[in-house]
């Protein structure tokens, strides 16, 4: 059975490696999609409708057609259909420059019939709110209501209640790097460029679209700048890049703007819930009755968790998701959990202070109720409250004196990233002692380009930095899974580390004759290969590779469930300081304590914290979408207003891998989850006034310190 | 955006024949970190953008007998970095030093920053035709206005964006304008003008007038001065709230107040009640306190921005505090 081996045996695995790539992404040298020119390329742009609702009665395209440069316009509604939001896709031009296609897209005449819209989450539950889906009865979703326990003898039980209302708005991905393609025919073989989490989920998409066989269409997806969940398929963008390219005879680049972004490119739905709970005497959480909604725009999906992490014997929930003119929803980076988490945490240190129970102590009575879990989050609690000094939180919330208050709060969360069978992987090793390892996931900006180079350098004993990495790509014809869910390590990872194994064995059979040693006495290390029981049996990695002559040794590899794990704990804590006088909250520091199985590569686990910490930070402090109701539009579609968190935001963060397990998994998701709600409750211990509504801006501390 | 002619201005006197008479027509350009902006979200679509950047000499920061005389294309990173400006009108340099970030200011021009238009997101949406760009409605005054004016609201309720307006205005500055008629110079603070005057313009410049310079006097002895900012972030924002504060002091007491609060209304707002509060008083807390609470006694805050008015005051009390301290 295959296993990690023990810490003390690996030279690579758990260390801190470089990205293999970060060379060329400092220097400009590695091409995202964006870089991606091809000869004779024309550009694409999309007309998209200004207003939220409306039915569009006829599109005409000729004088865009007209313009000079123009090479290609196509419609993307038919007249007769309706636009449910600001945003949504009408018609598309390529034009031989950028600026061209923008022009074109003006000339475009488009006529619509404006249907009344709402954005307004509250206002479109309302009876008589006009209809947004055909397949709802209403605007709001027939609720999933789920049951535990006794629900009335709970709150029987209980001594203390806390009832109270929680809301978390609509937060969008800003990636980095937009939704965009490159789309190229060659008769009918289409090859695309794809700013893409998901290569192979791409090509399927495609393939079936333009009913294509697979094979005929190849995606590319090098570098990658950020996805976040929102990138698993080509979209109306990529397919329409692909349609103008094929009419125009000519390769398309289609990028969609930061306006776009925010518009259709996905986002995590608002939560809004109402929460009545209750705990005993002796600080058992013992009922939990919860009823919530959220908003996915058209889209449906608005789930969230609850109840969270904390064991509660008795519990009744009521979910559903209310439909708004505004774009659908998309996976979000740890999907439904952050905006339940925020909720869940508050809530319990709410339960906690009608106790006059330390917050951390009434978590650790009810805690987990999976026993793995449990077990490594009480370890996690001691970790974190020791490096942030729980002991220096305020007693009595906002006691503290002056105009800056500082407080302490903390937060958690799970994650199952355990990832699964489905991916192929070669491992090929040539005879000038080069070796690649080819596999059809994609890095994007996870790192698992150099995870890769890891496992197998440490497998065949050489450096990270002698293995030829080729992902992101379908031509090798080596499947993988899209990159989503903090599944890729655990899903790549085995396959790719038995793959290396195979291609080793292999070399042994090879190599063992020549040296006199039996194979299984042959060991790989340090450029070498060598008999363990004879260390004068030695021969360096060329030589004994050169013995192939014209053979390669090329083997693939197998998942293997052993060597990875899923369902992992993290616990956060946050101190942060806050100006009573202008309501400005800054985190000091955020200590993340985040259960990671084996760390691979500890540089770029740690990075996943950081980054994770500071989504989760804008999603508590800054980041909202903002509907207005007078024009149906999205007022703040830019990174002006829709703010994210910029140098002076960012706190100290300490990232504590708990990594005692020699199993890999992924944490690109935890960390953001527990963010939120470590920040909220530090902001109630350093005022004494709870904020129950993120993000938690100047003016709603303000407003709540009268 | 849409097609322009692009022209390099030779000289100061020949813009302002190079401009139309017609605001549509066409726009100035410096550091172009507001105009582009407007350009690409079809806000502006001028025929013609006219160069000042080649314009000579406009660069240079002057000091003689009189004062500081201040081009209108210095940049803001050259303001925030002048020792005499840090010294001598600490006020202006933090204000200056407080804009956008640093690329904007190493780019952003102080002619630019006090002939930016408003930041209101109706305003800046290409796809709103607002009471300030010809339409019929302000829809900040029904809608979402938390960044929105607390004073001299009406019939727009846009705030004026500048950072080194107030700032400038606490120190006496004066500004140059040039015209088709020759020049004007006039107290900034009157450069300023209230929606109910033109609901359309920020300030008195005709479509073809081009500020020149500001002159800022000699600090009269014993002047001490600062700027206050509030933004949610604090990389790369506009004010919630801000305040230029300039106190000429005579031993503990403040001889003259000048305090100038930005975010808050259409344009630069002088706080005369905050500075009756000040003028002849020993700064104690109590003071400070009570000319924060003069300044908002007649705010007129709108749904959405409330906050702002204990803001306003709270920070108004900091910067006095800050000057006596």
């Amino acid at each position: 059975m295959a296993s990690w081996g023990e810490a003390k045996d690996s030279r690579l695995i758990g260390k801190r490696v470089s990205r293999l790539s970060g060379t060329d992404k400092v220097t400009g040298k590695a091409k995202y999609t964006f870089d991606i020119n091809r000869p004779g390329m024309l550009y694409g742009y999309i007309l998209r409708s200004p207003v939220a609702h409306a039915t569009i009665t006829g599109i005409d395209l000729s004088e865009a057609e007209a313009l000079p440069g123009v090479k290609a316009a196509i419609p993307l509604i038919e007249p007769g259909k309706r636009v449910r939001f600001e945003g949504q896709e009408i018609a598309a031009v390529a034009a031989i420059t950028p600026d061209i296609a923008e022009d074109a897209v003006r000339l475009i005449q488009f006529d619509y019939d404006e249907l009344d819209y709402v954005v307004d989450v509250e206002s479109a539950k309302e009876e008589g709110a006009p209809q947004i889906r055909d397949d709802w009865k209403s605007n709001q979703s027939e609720p999933r209501v789920d049951e535990r326990g006794d629900i009335e003898a709970g709150f029987a039980e209980a001594a203390v209640e806390v009832e109270a209302t929680y809301h978390a708005p609509v937060q969008t991905h800003v990636c980095l790097e937009t939704h965009g393609h490159v789309a190229e025919w060659d008769q009918d073989n289409l090859t695309v460029w794809a700013s893409t989490q998901a290569v192979f989920g791409t090509r399927q998409n495609l393939a079936r679209h333009f009913e294509l066989p697979e094979n005929q269409v190849r995606v590319i997806t090098e570098h990658m700048g950020g996805g976040f969940g929102s990138k698993f398929g080509p979209g109306v963008e990529g397919v329409t890049a692909a349609k103008l390219a094929r009419k125009a005879g000519a390769p398309v680049k289609l990028m969609l703007t930061r306006k776009d972004e925010h518009l259709v490119a996905g986002n995590r739905p608002s939560m809004t819930q109402q929460v009545r709970a209750g705990a005993t005497q002796d600080g058992r959480f013992i009922a939990y009755d919860m009823s919530g909604y959220g908003t996915g725009g058209i889209g449906s999906g608005a789930g969230f968790t609850g109840p969270y992490v904390y064991h509660v014997p008795n519990h009744r929930t009521k979910k559903s998701a209310v439909a708004i003119n505004a774009g659908s929803a998309r996976a979000m980076r740890a999907p439904g959990h952050p905006q339940g988490a925020f909720a869940m945490d508050s809530l319990m240190d709410e339960l906690a202070e009608r106790l006059n129970l330390d917050p951390l102590e009434f978590r650790r009575l009810n805690s987990d109720s999976d026993a793995r879990r449990n077990r490594i989050r009480q370890a996690e609690y001691t970790l974190g409250a020791q490096e942030i000094g729980w002991h220096r939180r305020n007693r009595v919330p906002g006691s503290g004196t002056g105009v800056k208050k500082r407080g302490i709060g903390m937060g958690c969360g799970l994650w199952g990233g355990g990832g699964g069978a489905g991916t192929q992987a070669r491992v090929t090793i040539h005879a000038s002692g080069a070796v690649e390892a080819v596999t059809g996931t994609q890095d994007i900006g996870t790192g698992i380009r150099t995870v890769i180079a890891m496992i197998v350098a440490e497998e065949l004993g050489l450096r990270p930095q002698d293995i030829t990495v080729k992902i992101g790509d379908t031509e090798p014809g080596l499947a993988s899974r899209g990159s989503g869910g903090s599944q890729t390590i655990g899903s790549v990872a085995p396959v790719i580390k038995t793959a290396a194994m195979a291609a080793k064995r292999k070399l042994f059979g090879h190599i063992a004759p020549l040296v006199e040693a039996d194979p299984g006495d042959l060991r790989a290390a340090g450029d070498k290969i060598y008999a363990q029981s004879d260390l004068r049996l030695s021969i360096p990695w060329k030589e004994a590779t050169g013995y192939l002559g014209m053979e390669t040794i090329s083997e693939g590899g197998e998942w293997d469930e052993n060597l990875r794990i899923g369902d992992v704990a993290g616990v956060q804590f946050a101190e942060v300081e806050i100006d009573t006088e202008t309501g400005l909250v800054q985190v000091i520091k955020i200590v993340a304590v985040q259960d990671c199985g084996l760390v691979v590569n500890r540089l770029t686990t740690e990075s996943q914290i950081n980054g994770a910490v500071v989504m989760g930070l804008g999603y508590a402090l800054l980041e909202e979408r903002i509907m207005d109701d007078q024009t149906g539009k999205m007022i703040n579609p830019n990174l002006e207003d829709y703010k994210v968190p910029g140098t002076m935001e960012i706190p100290e963060i300490v990232s504590i891998a708990y990594d005692t397990d020699r199993k890999i998994t992924g944490i690109g998701e935890p960390p953001t989850i527990p963010t939120a709600g470590a920040i909220a409750n530090a902001v109630y211990n350093a005022i004494g006034v709870r904020i129950r509504e993120l993000p938690i801006t100047p003016d709603k501390i303000l407003n709540a310190l009268g | 955006m849409e097609n322009f002619a692009y022209i390099n201005a030779a000289n100061v006197e020949q813009v302002p024949s190079l401009m139309s008479d017609d605001w549509s027509e066409t726009k100035m350009i410096a550091g172009g970190t507001d105009l582009l902006g407007e350009l690409k979200e079809y806000i502006e679509t001028p025929k013609k953008v006219i160069n000042l950047k080649s314009i000579p000499g406009l660069d240079e920061i002057k000091a003689d007998a009189s004062g500081l005389t201040i081009g209108a294309l210095v940049t803001l990173a050259d303001i925030a970095a002048h020792p005499t400006i840090q010294r001598h009108y600490t006020v202006l340099a933090e204000a200056a030093a407080s804009v956008a970030s640093p690329q904007i200011r190493n780019v952003g021009t102080l002619g630019g920053n006090l002939c930016q238009r408003p930041r209101c997101w109706y305003y800046r949406h290409p796809d709103i035709i607002c009471l300030k760009k010809g339409g019929d409605t302000c829809y900040a005054v029904e809608g979402l206005n938390k960044y929105h004016a607390i004073f001299g609201g009406g019939p727009v309720y846009i705030v004026h964006p500048s950072d080194t307006a107030p700032a400038l205005i606490a120190l006496g500055a004066t500004v140059k304008i040039v015209g088709p008629n020759g020049d004007r110079t006039m107290l900034l603070e009157d450069f300023f003008i209230l929606p109910d005057v033109n609901p359309q313009r920020e300030n008195v410049l005709e479509p073809n007038e081009v500020v020149t310079e500001v002159h800022l006097p000699q600090p009269k002895a014993h002047t001490k001065s600062t700027y206050v900012k509030v933004r949610e972030r604090g990389s790369f924002d506009f004010a919630l709230v801000s305040v230029a504060a300039a106190f000429e002091m005579n031993g503990g007491t403040c001889h003259k107040a000048n305090v100038v609060l930005g975010g808050v209304a259409p344009i630069p707002w002088r706080s005369k009640e905050a500075e009756a509060a000040l003028n002849g008083k020993g700064i104690t807390a109590a003071v400070a306190k009570q000319a924060g609470e003069a300044a908002v006694a007649n705010a007129e805050p709108m749904t959405d921005n409330g906050y702002k008015v204990p803001l306003t005051r709270n920070i108004i009390n900091r910067a006095a505090m800050t000057l006596v301290h």
